[in-house]
């Protein structure tokens, strides 16, 4: 655990980097978190995706798969990886504010 | 008469059926089973056809040897699950209703749902061992391969017997080596993974396998298309990595009849309780085995454990009182590395695969993250429990609760 103050708010986040309270989340946050993970701006496509990717935390308590994302939030496969290189589901998540997605086993 | 309905005569419907019919007065309970064909395959089997270590003929027998004496067989597809009128319509024409339904469906390969994988090629230089038909059709190919490049390709996350593919490139190798022509082989390992698994300290020791049999491991490396004209299979992130010889475990899913019942998820599997196995389609369904959404590997032993746990929920639920039994996540698998030798692994939702012996602390036989000889008479031996102890629900000794003795962390 570690706090760290991003955008005036005092946040915590895990060992890994995600945040352990999604409540405590607003764009520019995701800005910031977006700029590490070597995302210079954030356009509405990205929002589209973490939009969905809260949604679907706070009903299911977990980050969807990328399949799921596909499939739900109509943005492409190939286009998530566009958007977020390197690993959407993952990324995304972190960037998102929600915890790391348990994915599969 | 009260009903009680189970889709799928596989590796879970065959314990569940066995288990329900020695419990429950025959003169009350009326148990049906529905499977769409008459054979039941042992599919840890088809690891090693394509080596020519098994044969079809060891590893496929009747159903209907294995299920017990007077409960209902039919054999037919499955239309759709009408859970709001408590039955099930048949692709036969025929409508079973029921007090209460367990799925078993399992999960199957479903290559079509990557560009490129199936067409003109299927069969000729990309194959699959998750179906006898691939798994034969790979053998015949193996016998008069002259070496190049092979390639094992998980296409994505999540597929039955998680290990299947290592234990494929491990044998692999033992195989090229035997037949003189290793020096000849390249072989890559390329997985959606972080890791050669998924589980940390079992992916590290399976890394270092990979390693010092000369295997390469591509990680992070999600398939979004093969060119097979290129002979080349190409990420998402547009990676490209070359084959003479795809061997690819593809999407694994659900049955389609799920799909149409309207409940499943974008894998065909049925939302589930983790620790109670009573679907959260409705009260009066229960799931079990591959067919399950639950976060613990797809694995026969693993159905066999949940069996024990259904079997108790069930009889609960039947005496209207809550299921009080809890699935674990307990998984216990052979690995086979080899040159006659194998791992074995023990696990559940919570701890991860630890070194140590097993069944008996101290004792083993077996030893836990680690590669001896013992372990591979083990991964030999399971086709015998399969079809003797396994599938007629007797008691193995090892429970359905994971236990932490003879365990080091
Ligand atoms: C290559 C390979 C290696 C494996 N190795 C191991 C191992 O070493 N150890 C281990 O524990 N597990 C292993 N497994 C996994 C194990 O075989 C499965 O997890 C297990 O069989 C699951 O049982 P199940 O009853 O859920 O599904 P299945 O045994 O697949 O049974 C499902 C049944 O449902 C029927 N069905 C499905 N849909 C319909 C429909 N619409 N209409 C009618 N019938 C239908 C099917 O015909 C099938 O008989 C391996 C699997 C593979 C493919």
């Amino acid at each position: 655990m570690a706090i760290r103050t991003i955008a005036n708010k005092a946040l915590d986040f895990d060992a890994e980097g995600f945040m352990t309270n999604f409540k405590d989340w607003d764009v520019e946050i995701a800005k910031t978190l977006a700029a590490e993970e070597g995302i210079a701006t954030l356009t509405d496509r990205h929002l589209t995706v973490l939009n969905f990717m809260r949604r679907e935390f706070e009903t299911k308590g977990d980050g969807p798969s990328i399949r799921r994302l596909t499939k739900e939030s109509g943005v492409p496969t190939k286009e998530l990886y566009e958007l977020f290189p390197g690993g959407p589901a993952k990324k995304a998540a972190r960037i998102a504010g929600i915890k790391k997605p348990h994915g599969c086993i | 008469m009260k009903k009680i309905l189970i889709l799928g005569a596989g590796t879970a419907g065959t314990i569940m059926a066995n288990k329900l019919a020695g419990a429950l007065p025959r003169d009350e309970w009326q148990i049906t089973i529905v499977d769409r064909d008459e054979t039941h395959h042992y599919q840890p089997g088809y690891l090693f056809i394509p080596f020519g270590i098994y044969t079809p003929g060891d590893i496929v027998k009747p159903r209907r040897d294995y299920l017990p004496r007077g409960i209902d067989v039919v054999i037919s597809g499955l239309e759709i699950i009408e859970p709001d009128q408590n039955r099930v319509r048949l692709q036969n024409g025929r409508v079973l209703g029921y007090d209460f339904l367990i799925i078993a469906t399992g999960a199957h390969p479903v290559p079509g749902q990557t560009e490129g994988l199936l067409g003109d090629e299927w069969q000729r230089s990309i194959f699959d061992f998750y179906t006898l038909e691939g798994a034969a059709a790979l053998a015949r190919r193996l016998k008069h391969w002259e070496g190049g490049r092979l390639v094992i390709n998980i296409v994505e996350m999540p597929i039955k017997c998680p290990v299947a593919p290592l234990e494929f490139a491990f044998l692999a190798d033992w195989f090229f080596t035997e037949q003189g022509i290793r020096k000849n082989v390249e072989i890559e390992y390329v997985t959606p993974l972080p890791g050669a698994f998924t589980k940390p300290k079992a992916s590290a020791l399976l890394g270092d396998f990979l390693d010092r049999k000369n295997i390469k491991l591509a990680a992070d490396f999600s398939v979004g298309q093969v060119d097979q004209g290129g002979r080349k299979i190409v990420s998402w992130d547009n990676r490209e990595i070359g084959y003479d010889l795809l061997i690819t475990i593809p999407t694994n899913m659900g049955d389609e009849a799920i799909a149409r019942s309207g409940f499943g998820d974008e894998l065909n599997f049925v939302p589930t309780d983790k620790h109670t196995l009573r679907s959260k389609v409705k009260e009066n369904i229960f799931v079990i085995g591959d067919a399950t959404d639950l976060p613990a590997s797809k694995a026969g032993s693993v159905a066999h454990f949940e069996a024990d746990i259904l079997f108790e929920n069930l009889l609960d639920v039947i005496d209207g009182r809550e299921p009080r039994a809890k699935f674990d996540g307990h998984a216990n698998c052979f690995i086979e590395s080899g040159f006659n030798k194998g791992l074995l692994i023990d696990f559940n939702y919570e701890t991860e695969p630890l070194p140590g012996k097993f069944p008996l602390p101290g004792v083993g036989p077996f030893s836990l993250l680690e590669e001896t000889k013992m372990n591979h008479y083990g991964k030999m031996m399971f086709r015998w429990v399969y079809w003797n102890l396994l599938l007629r629900g007797a008691k193995l000794p090892i429970e359905a609760e994971m236990t932490m003795a003879g365990k080091r962390r």
